[in-house]
C-alpha cells in the first residue's frame, strides 16, 4: 500500500464505523461514580486502628451473644464444691469424674464464690454491657435527632424554648440525677411488673429499664445540639425550598431531606455514644444500682470481685480488662468513623 | 456584656430550681416511705415520726416548706443519723471530698497541659505517639477499674501504699491518682489538638518573624491561646471529680461526701440524698456559670448572643 499523501482530502473509512461499547462507556462516564458510602467505607478500611477495633468488637460480640448459648455452663448455675476455683483447675468431684473417664469442660477463668463458672459470667456480663450500650444509644439517637431537627427546622421561639430546656438538662450534673432516678423508679417498676400485661418488665429487669429510661431522659441533649446546628445550616439549601414548593410536608422534609444529610454526623455521634453509655452502666452496676442478681454485668462483676481482692485477684482482672477493651475499641472505631465520614471534622 | 451575665445567672438559678424540684418529687415517688425498713416501729410511732418530719402534710405543702428552708441552707434532719442535720453532715464531710477533688484537679491540670503541649510540639514523633496512646487508654478505663487495679497492684501485691482511709499523705496517692486519671487524659487530648491548631496560625509565624525566640513565642502566644478550651473543661471536670468520688470514696473507704451519698442511698436516708444532690448540683452549676462568664472576659473573640 502506498503512503498516503498528507495533502490528500481522502477520508479514512474506519473513522465512520459505529462506536464500540467500550468507547460509548468512556464517553458517558469518565470514571465510575463513588457514592458517599463507598467513599467513607474506603477511607475507613484504610484506617488500621479502626479496623482492628471493629474486629475486636465483633469478636467480643461473638463471645457474648453466641458462645454462651452452647457453652457447657450456665451463668447462674452453682456447682457445689467448686467454689473459688483457680483458672483451669478442677474441684475434687470434677477430678474424680475426670479420673472415671468423663470429659469435664475446664473452668477457663475459674469459678466465683458460689461455684459459678466465671468465664460464662464474664461473657454474659459483657452481653449486658453491650446491650445497654447499643439500646441506649439507639434511644438517644431517636430522641436527640428528632428533637434537634425539629428545633433547628422551626427556629424562632420554638427553637428558643427547646434549646433552653436543653441548656438546663445540659448543666445538670448527670450522674447525680441518674443515681436518683434509677433509685426512685426501681420500686414503682417492680410493682408495675407484677401486674398482668407488664410481665415483660420482669424479663428485661426493672433495673435495666430504669437505666434506659435515665438515658432517654438525660443523655440525648448532646445529640440534639449537634443535629440542630447541622439542620440550621442545611435548611438554607435550595433543595429544601424546592421540596417545600413541591408540597412536601414538614415531617417529610425533616425525614427525607434534613436528617438524611446529617447521616454521617449521626453515625459518628451514635458510635461515640455507645462507650459512654457502657461507661455509665458499669458505674451504676458498680454502685449496686445496675442489673439485678443473678444477672451479671461487667460493673457488678468487678464490684463483687473487690470483696475478695486479697485472695482472688484474678476475678477482678477479667471484667476490668474486658470493659476497658470494649470502651477503648468503640472510642477508636468512633474516631475512625469520624475521619472517614467527615475528613474536615478531624479534631 | 451585663445582659449576658444576667442571662447566665438566671439560667443557673433556673437550673438549680429545676434540679431541686426534680429531686424532691423523685424522692417522693419511692414507695414505702423512709421508716419502712424499721419493722419494730408501731403504727402510732410511725405516725408520730411522720408528723415530726412533716410527712403527713399534702405533697405541695411539703414541697413549699422544703424549698423555702432549702433556700436558707436548711435541708432538715437526717432520717437515719439521729439528731444530726443534713447541713451538718454536708459541712463535716464536704471538706474531705473537696480536698481530694482539689488535689486531683490540680494534678490533672499540671500534668495534662504540659503533656498535651509536648505531644503537639513533637507531632508525629514517638513521644507524641506514646502520649496519645496513654491518653486514649486513660479515657477508656472506667475509674473503678483504675481504683481496683491500682489497689491490687500497689496495695496488695506490692504492699507499698495504704488502701483504706485518708490519714497520711501516702493515703492520698491512690485515690488522687484514680480520680485524676480521666481528666488528665482528657486535658492532654484537648491541649494537644488546640495547641496543634494554634501553632499553625499566622500570628505564630509573625511572632517568630519579628525575632521572638521559640520559647517566648510559645509561652507568650501559643500557650495562652491553646489553654482556652481547657478552661471550658474545668466545669465538667469538677462535676466529674465530685461524682467520681462516689466510686473512689466507696472503694478506698474515705469519709467524704461521695461515700456518704452512696451509703445514704443504701440506707434510704431521703433528706441526706436530697440535700447532697441539691448541694452538689448547686456547686457544679454555679462554677459552670462562673467559668462561662469568666471565659468571655478572657477571650474577647467569643461572641455570645
Amino acid at each position: 500500500m502506498t503512503e498516503k499523501n498528507p495533502l490528500s482530502l481522502q477520508l479514512k473509512v474506519e473513522d465512520f464505523l459505529p462506536a464500540t461499547d467500550a468507547e460509548k462507556q468512556s464517553l458517558t462516564q469518565m470514571r465510575p461514580g463513588v457514592s458517599f458510602w463507598k467513599d467513607a467505607m474506603r477511607r475507613l478500611r484504610k484506617n488500621k486502628v479502626a479496623m482492628i477495633s471493629l474486629t475486636v468488637i465483633l469478636i467480643v460480640m461473638f463471645f457474648s451473644f453466641i458462645v454462651p448459648n452452647f457453652y457447657p455452663y450456665q451463668y447462674e448455675l452453682q456447682i457445689k464444691g467448686s467454689e473459688y476455683l483457680k483458672p483451669m483447675t478442677y474441684s475434687t468431684q470434677e477430678q474424680l469424674r475426670i479420673d472415671a473417664g468423663e470429659k469435664v469442660f475446664p473452668h477457663i477463668l475459674g469459678t466465683d464464690n458460689l461455684g459459678r463458672d466465671y468465664a460464662v459470667r464474664v461473657m454474659v456480663g459483657s452481653r449486658i454491657s453491650l446491650m445497654v450500650g447499643l439500646i441506649a444509644s439507639a434511644i438517644i439517637l431517636l430522641i436527640g435527632s428528632t428533637y434537634g431537627a425539629v428545633s433547628g427546622y422551626f427556629g424562632g421561639w420554638v427553637d428558643l424554648v427547646m434549646m433552653r430546656i436543653v441548656d438546663i438538662i445540659y448543666t445538670v450534673p448527670d450522674i447525680l440525677l441518674i443515681v436518683l432516678i434509677s433509685f426512685a423508679i426501681r420500686d414503682p417498676l417492680a410493682i408495675l411488673a407484677a401486674k398482668p400485661g407488664f410481665g415483660w418488665i420482669q424479663t428485661v429487669g426493672p433495673n435495666l429499664i430504669s437505666i434506659f429510661l435515665v438515658f432517654a431522659l438525660l443523655y440525648w441533649v448532646g445529640m440534639a445540639r449537634i443535629v440542630r446546628s447541622q439542620v440550621l445550616a442545611l435548611k438554607q439549601n435550595e433543595y429544601v425550598t424546592a421540596a417545600r414548593a413541591l408540597g412536601a410536608g414538614t415531617g417529610r422534609i425533616i425525614r427525607k431531606h434534613l436528617l438524611t444529610n446529617t447521616i454521617g454526623t449521626l453515625i459518628v455521634t451514635t458510635t461515640l455514644q455507645i462507650p459512654s453509655s457502657i461507661f455509665t452502666e458499669s458505674f451504676l452496676s458498680f454502685l449496686g444500682l445496675g442489673v439485678a442478681v443473678p444477672l451479671p454485668s461487667l460493673g457488678s462483676l468487678a464490684s463483687d470481685a473487690l470483696n475478695g481482692l486479697n485472695s482472688y485477684p484474678y476475678l477482678l482482672m477479667a471484667p476490668a480488662l474486658l470493659i476497658s477493651l470494649i470502651i477503648l475499641s468503640f472510642n477508636l472505631l468512633g474516631d475512625g468513623l469520624r475521619d472517614a465520614f467527615d475528613p474536615k471534622m478531624k479534631s | 456584656m451585663l445582659k449576658y451575665i444576667i442571662k447566665r445567672i438566671f439560667l443557673a438559678v433556673m437550673t438549680i430550681f429545676v434540679v431541686a424540684t426534680i429531686t424532691f418529687f423523685l424522692m417522693n415517688m419511692v414507695p414505702g416511705g423512709p421508716f419502712v425498713a424499721e419493722k419494730s416501729i408501731s403504727a402510732q410511732a410511725q405516725a408520730a415520726l411522720h408528723e415530726k418530719f412533716g410527712l403527713d402534710k399534702p405533697l405541695i405543702v411539703q414541697y413549699k416548706n422544703y424549698m423555702l428552708s432549702a433556700a436558707q441552707g436548711d435541708f432538715g434532719l437526717s432520717l437515719k443519723q439521729r439528731g444530726r442535720t443534713v447541713s451538718d453532715i454536708i459541712i463535716s464531710k464536704f471538706p474531705v471530698s473537696a480536698k481530694l477533688g482539689g488535689i486531683a484537679v490540680l494534678l490533672a491540670l499540671s500534668l495534662g497541659i504540659p503533656l498535651g503541649s509536648i505531644a503537639a510540639l513533637n507531632r508525629g514523633k514517638w513521644l507524641d505517639d506514646v502520649i496519645i496512646v496513654i491518653a486514649t487508654c486513660g479515657i477508656a478505663f472506667p475509674s473503678f477499674v483504675i481504683c481496683t487495679v491500682g489497689m491490687y497492684v500497689f496495695g496488695v501485691y506490692l504492699g507499698v501504699l495504704p488502701t483504706m482511709g485518708l490519714t497520711t499523705p501516702a493515703h492520698y496517692v491512690l485515690p488522687v491518682f484514680a480520680l485524676s486519671f480521666y481528666p488528665t487524659a482528657y486535658i492532654t487530648r484537648l491541649m494537644r489538638s488546640s495547641m496543634l491548631d494554634v501553632i499553625g496560625q499566622d500570628y505564630m509565624r509573625t511572632a517568630r518573624a519579628k525575632g521572638l525566640s521559640q520559647m517566648a513565642s510559645l509561652f507568650k502566644h501559643a500557650l495562652r491561646n491553646a489553654i482556652l478550651p481547657v478552661i471550658t473543661y474545668v466545669g465538667p471536670m469538677l462535676a466529674f471529680t465530685l461524682t467520681g468520688s462516689f466510686i473512689v470514696e466507696k472503694i478506698f473507704v474515705i469519709p467524704g461526701l461521695g461515700g456518704q451519698f452512696v451509703s445514704s442511698i443504701v440506707n434510704r436516708d431521703y433528706t441526706v440524698i436530697m440535700g447532697t444532690t441539691i448541694f452538689l448540683a448547686t456547686l457544679v452549676i454555679t462554677i459552670n456559670a462562673l467559668i462561662d462568664i469568666l471565659y468571655k472576659f478572657i477571650d474577647p473573640r467569643i461572641q455570645l448572643k
